[in-house]
């Protein structure tokens, strides 16, 4: 038996790694689009956007131990297509790379803005990305970062340890109001207002300024214009599925899995870009853990443990001195109640509860409780 | 079996104390890792891999 691993990243190496562990000796091969070896991207928002850290310690694993893996890794070239019946994938490089099992971890592509290519306009999802991001944002004076997600508030936060005069826009009444809700929300805005970020949410992004080829600001719809020499869009992104147009696979939204996160017989989706049958529903989750978790249980699957993927699913962010983690799956409408600590130390953890039925627990800044408390989410 | 862990990559998750509580803890001002013993004894061997495997930042490696 051999494995194919489309995609290098943590859902991809996992994979790797897991299969290892449960004894599995027999081929690898793992393909990377990027040149890189497997990096990790939560520090490409924080650590190392904030050069804290340089590139090498971004790395997930050190030479050797990628070695010890005794994996080919082929780096610096993508998977264009897909034959889902002969599991033959055809890279742009023009090899043909075939496996008994194929793992899809190919992760996600970040959504941009409609018009010209200009300088000083970032996206963020690659470690290329990050560092063309730092070199600009070193030189210069004001950011606007367009997207009031997790991605977004955290580029926020550290262009603001960089110094630079911030203005965080985007659609929502406050940050991370679609996944945290308005009450965490409201926090967000208020952590944000008091480190000096220029908040203009509840606004509709319509396009970009600019002068001689290079961005100078934000034009909103009510026509104001925010001043820029750097734009960040973290407007999302979209599951890295166009190589798998016409393989036979079906495709909505990410690979559709079956609840073993098996997409046809023999392949497999991990990570970002699988969209998986949990309950009653169809769920793909976008974070580092999910990367890892999912990775493991495909792993699993490969060598015949017919598991289905049943999560808790946990993400975290950091933001100013603020850590928030997130165990469960909160939503903008649920009920949230403080269950330990007060808000206005600055130490929390909240309930999030839908239907009468917990469904997640919050914690700002108390991390070592927040873990105990996601035993409740367990029972529940 | 040896543990080394790396504090400044650890992202106080404490999915390591879930994975393994006899051989992890996390620092109680702010969730960072806490090794108990670097060389637990081989029963615990399993659910010490499983925690290095699910550490979300990778910032646990053990050492056969």
């Amino acid at each position: 038996m051999s494995v194919l691993v489309v995609g290098a990243s943590a859902a991809g190496l996992t994979t790797v790694e897991a299969l290892r562990r449960k004894g599995y000796r027999e081929p690898i091969t793992v393909l990377g689009a990027e040149w890189h070896p497997p990096y990790d991207r939560p520090p490409l928002s924080k650590q190392f956007l904030c050069g804290d850290w340089d590139e090498a310690r971004t790395r997930l694993r050190p030479d050797t131990m990628l070695s010890a893996l005794d994996a080919e890794f082929v780096l610096g070239d993508s998977a264009v297509s897909l034959d889902a019946d002969r599991k033959l994938v055809q890279t742009a490089a023009g090899r043909s790379l075939t496996a008994d099992a194929v793992v899809i971890a190919t992760g996600l592509t970040p959504r941009s803005l409609p018009g010209p290519d200009l300088q000083g306009v970032h996206v963020l999802r690659t470690l290329d990305d990050a560092a063309a991001l730092r070199k600009d944002l070193v030189e210069s004076e004001r950011l606007v970062v367009v997207g009031d997600g997790v991605l977004g508030a955290e580029v926020a936060a550290t262009a603001r340890r960089l110094g630079l005069a911030v203005t965080l826009a985007g659609p929502q009444a406050t940050p991370l109001e679609a996944q945290l809700g308005p009450t965490v929300g409201g926090l967000l805005s208020e952590l944000h207002r008091a480190q000096g970020v220029d908040l203009r949410l509840g606004a509709a992004v319509t396009g970009l300024r600019a002068v001689d080829g290079r961005v100078s600001g934000v034009q909103l719809a009510d026509g104001d214009v925010l001043p820029a020499d750097v734009v960040v869009v973290a407007l999302g992104a979209a599951p890295a599925t166009e190589w798998l147009e016409g393989s036979g696979l079906r495709l909505d939204n990410g690979v559709v899995c079956d609840a073993n996160c098996r997409a046809a017989d023999g392949i497999y989706a991990a990570g970002d870009v699988a969209r998986w049958q949990h309950d009653d529903s169809l769920v793909r989750l976008e974070n580092r853990t999910n990367a890892t978790e999912q990775a493991i249980c495909v792993a699993g699957n490969i060598l015949g443990d017919h598991q289905p993927y049943r999560p808790i699913p946990y993400f975290w962010t950091d933001q100013f001195a603020v850590k928030i983690q997130v165990h469960g799956r909160p939503s903008a409408d649920a009920e949230v109640t403080v269950a330990e600590g007060n808000v206005a130390d600055g130490r929390f953890i909240a309930h999030y509860h839908r239907d009468g039925r917990l469904v997640a627990v919050l914690g700002w800044n108390l991390p070592k409780q927040t873990r105990v408390h996601r035993e409740h989410l367990v029972r529940a | 079996m040896k543990i080394i862990v790396d504090q400044d990559k650890c992202v106080a998750s404490g999915q390591c104390v879930t994975a393994a509580a006899d051989v992890f803890d996390q620092r109680d001002e702010d969730g960072i890792v806490v090794l108990l013993t670097d060389n637990p004894p081989e029963d615990l061997a399993a659910d010490v891999h499983q925690a290095a495997a699910v550490c979300p930042a990778l910032a646990i490696v053990v050492e056969d």
